[in-house]
């Protein structure tokens, strides 16, 4: 049986200190954890439970007295936790067996997902969401035994890190405008180009890429290349200084003439763009997932402090305008956990959730943003201080109407499925 | 090696006792103690220790409704050090058991998913469970180690929630067995356990024979993150249940609660400039 790997000293330390603390002060008053007073249940079943119970554990003993450290620095230790994650099996959820996974449905997924919402740093769930939900899924789906096993499975085992690489200085929404060539030379690959918003960048020890392999039109001559990031030509230029999420390393990522064996393609040739899509709506769900916890996390510890807060002689709370903003927010959040919950039932069952999973991401994305800025609001000084947790959500949170899939993209998603968007005459090729 | 050899002495023994046990009365030095010991782990449902506790209304108790409730941080190293004597083979099963409402199957399956072989719950319902106390416990844990011809018993050296630190000692003594409390390290030795316990001047060793009573106590391990895999073995693990009336135990409370209030709160200290006005202040407050 696994046991958690051996750490050095200091963190040791650290581990008995915070246990210590935790068992000392049993009936002393701790202001800032009654958040986690309850995982949600009606939804989650025992065993759903128990997953969420073991990785909060591994979360409030591992990670969360240490995020406000990697915050500063900039970094989070990707190896170390990924390590402890594979272990106790988080990191396979729902992939083959014969790879090191588990094999189980897409709800004990969502479980864990939801749970990775307690990590006080939107940067380390960002990092740890990417190797499981974005940088291995069509490895997992269309992949051969060479790439499951050279690739996957050490990712799943949390000996690796893994990352993706679609992102272009010129090319977001647009994926399929990248640029990023893959060229044919006998057996092998010689990839150019550069990729640009790539998370776990910094610490990555491979790259599932998308480039262009062929010529022809631009979802179909895309491929799926998995390229070891120590391969000589492959440069992590610079990592990006951004204003929240700053523990997750995002970097700039310069391919010059790296050869890769051309068996190193995922799946088909050509077929990257449409594989690349096909997992969208799981990755959709999981950003969406990701904000349940924060965001019931800050409204708990808002209600604490407005409660404690006193000006002109009465708590904050007793405002009628407080307790009532919080009680709209709360609302919409509900709102938005049943819309979740809703499409991964519907995912289990096998149906192509796309369009729920897009207003998933939209709502989550925008209520994340209303939320954090009316929650910050009531925090006032304090919440413009960097000792708070409203303001890192803030910062962190707004990243979900942009990366993932913009809101634009999403909107432009539903009105497919609407059937609302204008038609455009096809142009008649002489 | 050695039993064969003891085999040929003692079977003409064997001829005079009757049980094993009048056995290893009669010839304790020449037979080997079994080393693959049958283990029982006390695990108790409490209020999560990251929960701001609160008063309830009528004083008499604390909310329970709606709070986070885990496993008793000290009953999960106890669980953690029992998965490890089997994972060394020196324990061949090993039994989570709790008392309580429903839910305490929670916490019996949280010891399930860290590597327990089964468990037994015995049914206290909630109400009875706040008037619950640890000679009643104790009675119950006594009661089910004679059943299950338990060899060592492990349980935290006290519960987050009444911090009575009683159980272990108390099971003991029903038992007539001998007690090893406040742990600290556990090794094997020949039918006996080395013991390190902590207590307030430091370490103590001591030895104590087999069946025994162990209470674990901080710094005896650091448990497990129950892994995923083990989480759904822990699903098809039998959790056995019993009422107290079913091991002939009286719940009956002795105790009476009459009241549960906040401690006072925290004053303001005061700093001094000098020894001095220190030994002056405390004369003056009559501390000294």
């Amino acid at each position: 049986m696994a046991l958690h790997s051996k750490t050095p000293l200091l963190f040791s330390r650290i581990n008995i200190a915070t246990r210590r603390q935790g068992l000392c002060r049993s009936l002393s008053t701790v202001t800032n954890n009654t958040a986690r007073t309850k995982i949600q249940d009606g939804y989650y079943d025992q065993e759903h439970q128990e997953l969420q119970r073991s990785l909060i554990k591994l979360i409030e003993t591992e990670i969360n007295p240490f995020v406000d450290e990697w915050e500063t620095a900039g970094q989070w230790p990707g190896h170390r936790i990924f390590k402890l994650l594979g272990q106790a099996g988080f990191l396979g959820i729902n992939k083959p067996t014969e790879y090191g996974g588990l094999n189980l449905d897409y709800k004990y997924h969502a479980a864990y997902l939801e749970a990775l919402g307690h990590i006080r740093a939107g940067g380390v769930s960002l990092g740890i969401g990417v190797q499981t939900d974005v940088a291995t899924p069509a490895l997992s789906r269309f992949g051969n035994d060479y790439i499951k096993r050279e690739f996957l499975a050490p990712a799943i085992s949390g000996d690796v890190v893994a990352c993706l690489g679609v992102s272009e200085p010129g090319a977001g929404s647009d994926v399929a405008g990248l640029q990023t060539t893959a060229r044919q030379q006998g057996d092998d690959l010689i990839i150019n180009g550069q990729k640009l918003w790539i998370t776990n960048a910094c610490q990555a020890d491979w790259i599932c890429l998308l480039a262009n392999t062929s010529i022809g039109p631009p979802h179909r001559n895309k491929s799926l290349i998995c390229v070891p990031m120590k391969t000589p030509g492959v440069n992590v230029a610079r990592k990006l200084d951004k204003l929240g999420m700053r523990s997750s390393d995002t970097g700039h990522i310069f391919f010059d003439e790296v050869r890769v064996p051309a068996k190193n393609i995922v799946g088909e040739e050509g077929m990257g763009f449409i594989y690349q899509m096909k997992q969208f709506q799981e990755e959709r769900l999981a950003m969406a997932l990701g904000t349940l916890v924060p965001l019931k996390t800050i409204m708990e510890e808002t209600i604490n402090y407005t409660r404690e807060r006193k000006a002109f002689g009465q708590p904050l709370l007793n405002n009628q305008y407080i307790h009532f903003r919080l009680a709209e927010l709360e609302t919409e959040l509900e709102c938005l956990r049943s819309l979740i919950y809703r499409a991964a039932d519907l995912l289990v069952a096998g149906q192509d959730v796309t369009k729920l999973a897009s207003m998933c991401k939209l709502k989550s994305g925008r209520l994340a943003r209303v939320f954090t800025d009316s929650l910050l609001q009531f925090w006032g000084g304090m919440g413009f201080t960097n000792e708070v947790l409203v303001s890192r959500l803030y910062r962190d949170l707004r990243l979900f109407s942009i990366g993932g899939g913009a809101d634009e993209v999403m909107l432009g998603v539903i009105c497919k499925y609407m059937n609302t968007l204008p038609h455009v005459p096809v142009k008649k090729v002489k | 090696m050695k039993q064969s050899h003891l085999h040929a002495s003692w079977e003409s023994v064997a001829a005079g006792a009757s049980t094993e046990a009048d056995l290893r009365q009669a010839l304790p030095f020449l037979l080997p103690k079994k080393m693959s010991l049958k283990v029982l782990v006390g695990v108790k449902r409490v209020i999560d220790y990251a929960v701001k506790i609160r008063v309830r209304p009528d004083k008499l108790g604390v909310v329970t409704d709606g709070v986070k409730h885990s496993m008793n941080p000290f009953d999960e190293i106890a669980v953690e050090e029992a998965v490890r004597l089997k994972e060394k083979k020196i324990a061949k099963e090993v039994i989570a058991v709790s008392c309580g409402p429903a839910q305490a199957q929670e916490t019996i399956r949280t010891a399930l998913a860290m590597g327990a072989d089964r468990g037994i719950h015995v049914e206290v319902p909630a109400k009875e469970m706040e008037k619950l106390e640890p000679l009643h416990v104790s009675k119950i844990l006594a009661k089910l180690v004679e059943k299950e011809g338990g060899d060592l018993l492990i349980v935290g050296k006290q519960a987050i929630d009444d911090d009575t630190n009683a159980t272990a000692q108390m099971t003991a003594s029903l038992l007539n067995w001998p007690q090893a409390t406040f742990a600290s390290e556990i090794k094997k030795a020949d039918g006996e356990l080395d013991v390190t316990r902590e207590i307030d001047g430091g370490l103590e060793s001591i030895k104590v024979k087999l069946p025994a009573v162990v209470s674990a106590d901080l710094r005896l391990n650091e448990p497990r993150y129950a892994t995923l895999p083990n989480i759904m073995k822990a699903k098809k693990k039998k959790i056995q249940k019993l009422k107290p009336a079913d091991l002939s135990v009286d719940v009956t409370p002795h105790l009476e609660v009459v009241e549960v209030v906040d401690p006072p709160v925290r004053e303001a200290g005061i700093k001094v400039d000098d020894v001095d006005t220190l030994v002056a202040k405390l004369k003056e407050a009559g501390r000294i």
